[in-house]
């Protein structure tokens, strides 16, 4: 048991790393692309960008917020 | 796409990848023993192949749109992490990776750690700290060599890169038997950073179904783009810093 938990933290460290926001936006991002673009028929390529922008200075705000 | 940028993306990601496992393959050898530390990289060398093996060929069995989406997350994840990681060292609120003072850490460590023979391997300390830094640091070259391989169908040029990175860390390190400390990591970790999350926001949006305009020449706006968004956080953080009271600066640890 305690080496899986070991074996999901190494994997989950070596994908997800520090923040989980910036994991969880860059998803959101392709996921929200992903629908606009086959459902509402347009051609979003901005909008993951936008959210990889997004979750770059949100993921900064929060490192640094509470270090005043 | 030109092979040129994507050998050089390839290749300082994989020198800031192979100068971290050199720290750690150098102060385990120099403070334990070579014999039990050069066990430890081979049996991490052996390892790499065996998922290489594995999930390189199940990586050509996805349909393309998949994989896009799925490789372009993972980059853009990853690319932000190193993003991050860099703007934070380059304004002061992480410590800047030291490779001179995490080779003396990893000394210090191994100095106080006992000696203990286990499965053939005379020193399983030295064993360990070799296989575990030489696989966490080659899976992740791994992981650039097939993703930007197979997105560019290009495996070749991927492998020229990461190939040539390690050779020339490899032999600059026998050479002067030290850290190098002489590399500038971050600015390099930054640049891998743009080049991670640019092509990474790329594929993930084309396998989403985008179609960029101008296709692949759109990349040449992205990369320039996020290098200026990384360039206006450092701005933005060094003005916020300066703008705080100056009497309490903390720093993070020192991560990888």
């Amino acid at each position: 048991m305690k080496q899986l938990k070991s074996f999901g933290a190494f994997w989950y460290d070596f994908i997800v790393g520090d923040d989980w926001h910036v994991a969880a936006l860059v998803v959101a991002g392709l996921a929200l692309t992903a629908v606009v673009t086959h459902a509402a028929k347009v051609n979003a390529w901005w909008l993951l960008p936008v959210f990889v922008v997004a979750a770059l200075a949100w993921s900064l705000h929060r490192a640094t917020a509470t270090r005043k | 796409m030109n092979a040129l940028p994507l050998i050089l993306t390839v290749f300082i990601a994989c020198v800031v990848e192979a100068v971290e496992a050199l720290t750690i393959v150098l102060a385990t050898g120099i403070t334990r023993e070579w014999r039990s530390t050069f066990q430890g990289m081979a049996a991490a060398l052996v390892a790499l192949a065996v998922i290489t093996a594995a999930v390189g060929p199940a990586i050509n069995e996805l349909p393309l749109t998949a994989l896009r989406v799925v490789v372009g997350a993972l980059l853009a994840i990853f690319g932000l992490q190193w993003l991050r990681k860099a703007v934070l060292r380059a304004t002061g609120y992480k410590a800047l990776h030291d490779e001179a003072s995490a080779y003396l850490r990893e000394v210090t460590a191994a100095q106080q750690a006992a000696k203990e023979a286990r499965r053939g391997v005379t020193d399983w300390y030295s064993f360990t700290l070799a296989f575990k830094g030489v696989l966490l640091e080659g899976l992740e070259v791994v992981f650039i060599v097939i993703t930007f391989g197979d997105n560019q169908k290009n495996y070749g040029a991927a492998v020229i890169g990461a190939a040539a990175a390690i050779i020339l860390v490899t032999i600059v390190g026998i050479a002067v038997r030290a850290p190098l400390t002489k590399v500038p990591e971050n600015w390099m970790k930054l640049a891998v950073g743009v080049m991670l999350t640019s092509f990474g926001t790329f594929w993930g949006a084309e396998g989403a179904g985008v179609r960029w305009p101008g296709n692949d020449a759109a990349l040449l706006v992205v990369i320039p783009v996020v290098a200026v968004v990384a360039a206006a956080c450092i701005l933005w953080l060094r003005s916020r810093k300066a703008a705080v009271t100056v009497s309490a600066p903390q720093s993070e640890v020192v991560g990888s």
